[in-house]
């Protein structure tokens, strides 16, 4: 289960250098730098317009970014410059080693077809082809994302937020992957709701020694969930640490500003 | 009743004979003239001639003759015979700023060097049914058409261009070979060249909707018509063994050109962008639309947010051709019964099925 | 070469038209395509479709084929559902023969060269013939993936989960897979094909075929191939395996209990017989002395409508 913490070297998971991308004549995100390390959840904060969104977008191979490099190292892809790879071997990442999580469930679900195929999507795109075998797999992950096993054969459309999302992550993990990305996860789901998938994806994250690069506006969530925390301010990051030290101790004016808006609300 | 459709060569045989009757009609009638539908149906012959990709009034007309009117009928007969046509050379590029120019006007200035000619048009006209129209020799007071001047008529865009507001031409920078979708397949992404090739022939009521939606916010922004002009151009070809270009004859087109505001990006400042339309003959509607289509589909290109179908250059451009279009659509006539048989058994199966999962949860 | 296209009133007849209505350097450029497919096999290669005299949609895809293919010493058969008298097939047929002068024959074991629209015949073919199949969308993934730029690199990159999720979804819904016609097959062990609208009944023949096919779409400008004795598999899952459809009914006719059934409606108070679709299989079993439970009554019933159509 913990393979991610299997690596031959002491080298990070995944390297940002010197990422730039500009959007017309606006800067998305400026001079971003970072490491990643496997079992790591770090979370890049901002308003909306900080540039996380884009950043995430960049990092995760969506879009190619206007300079600067994504290096991801794992057994099976060597040291690999995303941006530069084929896109075959891109693709590959995406469905298996990656997870995408995205903040509308809509997005990153099949809404056509029903959970049991959603979840066994993954399986099937590696060469899958036992129905059966599918189909447990696909009921013992609704059991671990704590969706009724009975509603296998329903339609996400027929779901709440909640269980869509926790459906969106159970479609990516199926595959076992080192890193996830996730944009606003819990955006637009009820308090209580979000309380509940936090815990949930604090438990997975801890029993499948995942990575995580987590963005969200909400320091509730990354207190609940981060290693790390990046804050993020007109493109730029601003303050990065270990998420207590941060929100404890915040140093740039603008993370002053964020965590005590917070208190305040 | 659900029978085959099966049918000797006689049925067939007969059809075509049933349908040669009607297309002649009413014999007391004269007979339609394919010279009369050459010069008097000025509107069916150029559409027929953009859409079938050939110049030539004589072909189209009786296109339009044999097809009995139906324009989509008619691009087909004028396509099928284009394919068997032998091609002995390719023009040079015609040059439509030494058009001899019947029609021209810019809706971007109010005054432009050459000046607004209104030419043969229905603009202004006021759309009343002219009962006087019903005869059959109508009196005409001659028009008052301007001398054939030399003059010129130097191109709106082009004097534009000159303050450097607007996007330097693709040809200075492009030195590819112009793509002919004629004889290559059309992949995507298609090049700029095979895009407008694909508009020029397409069906006008498709792209005239879709020029329609690029106003309606699915497309970005308010063009304008800097240029349209309509008129005679020379058709060059350049023979090897004389060196020199040679004139075979001399052609009606219509040309826009619309701008559109650029607010621009980190690789481009702000400019004037452009979109382009042509035609065979005398086809305004389609050109204005085809240049705002082709405007649309650069979207991706400039980087600008893409709203829906109409910057799709899979969607736009795989379903403007009305010559497919109506064959597939209309292959559903086909006999299709033996699909139909195996859905038939499959539905009876699946119901079947279903039927027996109730019965059993009744049971339980 | 005579290239003239002013062929006169008589139409296709008379001097003007190449034989086979294309132009040689046309010819070249669909055989080119062809030696493509076939070296490829499954694999879509893109084609300058030409505007033939029928619409797109009629069958100008497996046209331009057969006639980038058909020489003079050939022997021409074309069906459409399998029969020889489908408006579409006698009207294909008539083309060639006017273009080519070859001869045609509705007898599946004489032809040379074969094409057809929805129906593999029932008899097996031979190496020395030729099936020419009628194709409107050669994507299997189409209904996935409207993209054909996305259709091409999952092609080229094998990535065919997408088409398992909707066999899944099936036997997940339906308890089997719904899919009863233009089921999709991998060729070769590599490229996943549409095999045209055949029922699915059809498929288990494409496979170790002794006849070269291959495979027209005129609108989609796209010409596939399986070369013989290759290896087709309907997709299925393991532990649900591709079957084909069967019928409690054998051929009204001439008895026959293995071929495709058409089902035919006598009357308006439903009254149905079943018959081959494969004309020339049902005709020849007929010829042998087999015969079915409604031989006589059903071939009254079917000369009856022949005889109606024919009069109008």
């Amino acid at each position: 289960m913990n393979s991610a913490m299997i690596l031959e070297e002491d080298r990070p998971l995944l390297e940002v250098r010197g990422l730039n991308k500009y959007y017309g004549w606006h800067p998305g995100c400026l001079d971003v730098d970072f490491e990643l390390w496997p079992g790591e959840v770090l979370c890049i904060v901002g308003e909306s317009g900080s540039g996380k969104s884009t950043l995430l977008n960049c990092i995760s191979g969506q879009t190619a970014p206007t300079s600067g490099q994504v290096v991801y190292r794992a057994p099976g892809y060597g040291e690999l410059d995303v941006h530069q790879s084929r896109e075959s071997v891109r693709r590959r990442l995406m469905r298996t080693d990656w997870g995408i999580v995205r903040q509308n469930p809509r997005d990153g679900l099949r809404m056509g077809v029903s959970a049991g195929a959603n979840i066994g999507e993954r399986l099937m795109a590696v060469g899958d082809r036992r129905y059966g075998r599918i189909r447990e797999k696909a009921l013992t992950w609704l059991e671990r994302v704590e969706i009724d096993p009975g509603r296998v054969d329903d339609r996400p459309d027929t779901f709440s937020g909640g269980m869509q999302q926790r459906l969106q992550i159970a479609r990516n993990l199926v595959s076992e992957p080192r890193l996830i990305f996730m944009d606003e996860p819990t955006g637009g789901l009820d308090v209580s709701v979000q309380a509940r998938l936090l815990d949930l994806l604090r438990a997975l994250v801890a029993q499948m020694g995942l990575a995580v690069v987590l963005v969200t506006h909400d320091l509730a969530v990354a207190r609940l969930l981060a290693h790390r925390l990046m804050v993020m301010h007109r493109g730029r990051v601003v303050e990065t640490g270990l998420t207590d030290q941060v929100l404890d101790d915040p140093q740039h004016a603008y993370t002053q500003l964020l965590v005590s808006s917070i208190l305040q609300a | 009743m659900y029978v085959a459709v099966k049918g000797g060569e006689r049925a067939i045989a007969n059809a075509h004979a049933l349908l040669a009757e009607e297309r002649r009609g009413d014999t007391e009638i004269p007979e339609l003239s394919v010279a009369q539908i050459r010069s008097q149906m000025r509107g069916a012959v150029d559409r027929v001639m953009v859409e079938g990709s050939l110049y030539d009034r004589d072909l189209a007309a009786l296109a339009i003759k044999q097809a009995q009117g139906d324009l989509i009928e008619a691009v087909f007969l004028l396509r099928a015979f284009r394919t068997t046509l032998p091609r002995f050379a390719s023009t040079l590029p015609v040059d439509t700023m030494a058009m001899d120019v019947r029609r021209r006007i810019s809706s971007t200035f109010k005054d432009v060097p050459g000046g607004q000619i209104l030419g043969p048009t229905y603009d202004y006209t006021h759309r009343l049914l002219d009962f006087s129209l019903t005869g059959d020799a109508t009196q005409i007071s001659p028009a008052r058409e301007g001398e054939p001047s030399a003059q010129k008529f130097p191109s709106v865009v082009s004097m534009m261009a000159a303050e450097g507001l607007f996007e330097q031409d693709e040809v200075e920078t492009d030195s590819r070979a112009v793509g002919d979708l004629t004889r290559e397949p059309l992949t995507f992404p298609a090049r700029r060249d095979v895009r407008l090739q694909n508009l020029a022939r397409g069906d006008e009521g498709f792209v005239l909707a879709l020029g329609y939606a690029s106003q309606r916010g699915y497309g970005d922004g308010h063009p304008f018509a800097a240029e349209i002009r309509m008129g005679g151009v020379e058709v060059e070809i350049l023979p090897e063994e004389l060196g020199f270009p040679v004139c075979i004859g001399e052609i009606i087109l219509t040309e826009c050109q619309m701008v559109a505001k650029f607010d621009g990006s980190a690789e481009r400042p702000a400019q004037f962008t452009r979109g382009y339309g042509l035609t065979f003959g005398f086809q305004e509607r389609k050109a204005m639309s085809m240049s705002m289509v082709d405007r649309a589909l650069r979207s991706e290109e400039l980087g600008e947010e893409i709203k829906g179908p109409l910057q799709d250059q899979e969607f736009v451009l795989s379903h403007s051709d009305n010559v497919e279009s109506s064959g597939f659509v209309e292959h559903l006539k086909l006999p299709h019964y033996v699909d139909f048989q195996a859905e038939m058994e499959m539905v009876r199966s699946l119901r079947a099925s279903r039927t027996h999962k109730e019965e059993g949860k009744e049971n339980e | 070469m005579n290239n003239t296209p002013w062929g006169g009133p008589e139409g296709f007849t008379g001097s003007g038209y190449n034989f086979a209505y294309l132009d040689e350097q046309t010819k070249r450029m669909l055989r080119r395509t062809i030696l493509k497919a076939v070296a490829v096999p499954g694999y879509q290669v893109p084609f300058a479709s030409r505007e033939m005299p029928m619409p797109y949609g009629w069958g100008t895809g497996g046209i331009q084929v057969t006639a980038s293919l058909i020489g003079p010493k050939d022997v021409l058969k074309v069906i459409d559902q399998g029969s020889d008298d489908t408006t579409n097939a006698v009207s294909i047929r008539s083309f060639f023969a006017r273009t080519t002068g070859v001869q045609t024959t509705e007898r599946t074991c004489d032809a040379t060269l074969i094409q057809t629209r929805h129906r593999i015949p029932e008899q097996p073919l031979r190496e020395d013939q030729i099936m020419v199949y009628q194709v409107p969308i050669p994507e299997p993934l189409r209904w996935v993936e409207p993209r054909e730029s996305e259709t091409r690199k999952m092609h080229a990159l094998q990535e065919y989960g997408a088409m398992h999720v909707k066999l899944y979804e099936d036997i997940a819904q339906h308890g089997e897979i719904a899919t009863s016609f233009d089921y999709p097959v991998r060729v070769g062990g590599r490229y996943v094909a549409s095999p045209s609208p055949l029922p699915k009944f059809d498929n288990p023949k494409m496979s170790g075929c002794p006849a070269l096919q291959l495979f027209g779409a005129g609108r989609e400008q796209r010409i596939y191939a399986i070369p013989p004795y290759t290896e087709v598999r309907s997709l299925d899952f393991e532990d649900y395996p591709f079957t084909v459809q069967s019928w409690k009914q054998s051929c009204a006719l001439c008895g026959a209990e293995d071929s495709y059934l058409d089902e035919v409606i006598m009357d308006d108070a439903g009254k149905r017989m079943f018959v081959c679709s494969d004309t020339d299989y049902c005709r020849q079993r007929r010829e042998q002395g087999y015969s079915g439970p409604m031989n006589g009554e059903g071939r009254d019933f079917l000369d009856r409508i022949q005889a109606t159509e024919d009069s109008e």
